[in-house]
């Protein structure tokens, strides 16, 4: 009895030693002072979660948006509601789907590779042996990391949402013919700048932050084994999915949930 | 650490894309104008009711969009809604005074607009004057109210 006591505690302590230490970390490498050599150290960085993570999102988003448009259609048509496809589309898009399933797509696509490249720095002792010619592994390896993931993600999410509504277009208007005009329009009359284009940057940024912090973090406290570096790149696409579809709905509510 | 200028124009395209694509949601997807606002001139209309019509809606004549909607709020006066719309300003002068506003429903559930309708009076209307013959949205709940009270009696 007293055993089990002791392990729950244990394990509570644990807890709180890692968010502890995850706290600290994050506020450690985000704070670094830019240097040019920093900078150069970002833009690779930017190369590889970034860029790297294009093709994924367009595919993705081409197709989100096409399948959005042929199920919007199907149901709109039956209230003689056609017309307001491109306001539905463009909304579920902006509002909801770009910044998650972008978020979905980088926590899979980039944050994995990132909790593996770290894990095996730490395994092969190459942080250790960073610390000991005096260079700062949070400053020369998290810091570039944590900045190129905040700085994509809003990217990728603009790129998602753009060809989303361009793939909605292609099977409302082209396929299904509702009239470009009212595709257009309609979602022009809808879709407000401030309350649902820049809310969803304001999403894709937080989730940005999560999710690179996840697997950055993952990568950097792992257990130096090739076991651990596995369970380390599954808690992070784990962790970062759940907590970005946990804080959607906490930032929706907020947004859009009349809570004022 | 080295430089390299093929992965730095990758990431510039990269971050260019994003920024493009912003722009390509602002303009096109969510409608704002830039710089100098088109030619518009102002009228004004009072609504009993003006159900669920939002800024940004747009303002037709026979279906087609001569203008929007640009600020909603209650006449401390006569306590109803003051509609304030932008017309395209080709039309400046060209309503007659007559004129009349009603606010409609796209489709059976889609958004409410303001249709406007010209009467046959020689006079014209002019920026900043106010349409008085108005008809007030359709609100479904005061309908079946009225077909249920008609069905009692």
């Amino acid at each position: 009895m007293i055993d089990r006591i002791a392990a729950l505690g244990r394990g509570t302590l644990d807890v709180l030693m890692a968010i502890g230490r995850a706290g600290l970390f994050l506020v450690q490498s985000v704070f670094c002072l830019p240097s040019r050599e920093g900078f150069y150290l970002w833009v690779r960085q930017m190369h590889f979660v970034g860029v790297m993570s294009v093709a994924i999102v367009l595919v993705s988003g081409l197709f989100i948006g096409m399948v959005l448009a042929l199920q919007g259609y199907t149901i709109l048509v039956g209230f003689g509601a056609d017309e307001a496809l491109g306001q539905m589309v463009a909304l579920s898009l902006v509002r909801e789907l770009a910044p998650v399933v972008a978020a979905l797509l980088f926590a899979g696509r980039a944050g994995s590779a990132l909790t593996a490249e770290i894990g095996l720095m730490k395994a092969t002792e190459q942080l250790t042996s960073m610390e000991m010619i005096g260079v700062d592994p949070l400053r020369r390896i998290v810091a570039p990391r944590l900045w190129a993931g905040f700085v994509s993600l809003p990217i990728l999410t603009v790129i998602f949402a753009v060809v989303g509504i361009w793939g909605g277009h292609l099977v409302g208007v082209d396929w299904l013919g509702v009239y470009d005009g009212s595709y257009w329009s309609n979602m022009q009359d809808s879709v407000d700048f401030v309350g649902d284009v820049l809310n969803g940057m304001v999403k894709s940024l937080v989730f940005g932050l999560v999710v690179t912090w996840i697997a950055v973090f993952q990568g950097y406290d792992l257990v130096p084994t090739s076991e651990g570096i596995s369970r380390a790149t599954t808690r992070t696409v784990v962790y970062a999915s759940l907590a970005v579809l946990g804080l959607d709905f906490v930032l929706t509510a907020l947004m859009f949930g009349d809570f004022g | 650490m080295k430089r390299n200028s093929v992965l730095e124009l990758g990431v510039g395209l990269f971050m260019l894309a994003g920024i493009l694509g912003l722009v390509f949601l602002g303009l096109r997807v969510s409608g704002l104008g830039v710089g100098v606002p088109q030619n518009t001139f102002t009228l004004t209309a009072n609504f009993a009711n003006i159900g669920g019509l939002r800024p940004q809606a747009k303002v037709t004549m026979s279906g087609v969009r001569i203008g929007k909607v640009t600020d909603i709020e209650l006449d401390p006066k006569w306590f109803d809604a003051k509609v304030t719309m932008q017309i395209d300003s080709q039309f400046d002068g060209k309503l007659s005074d007559d004129t009349t506003a009603a606010i409609l429903t796209a489709g059976l559930l889609g958004e409410q607009y303001v249709g406007l309708t010209v009467g046959g009076s020689p006079k014209m209307l002019h920026d900043g004057d106010v349409i008085h013959d108005t008809q007030q949205a359709l609100v479904l709940e005061q309908l079946i109210q009225q077909f249920v009270s008609n069905m009692a009696k």
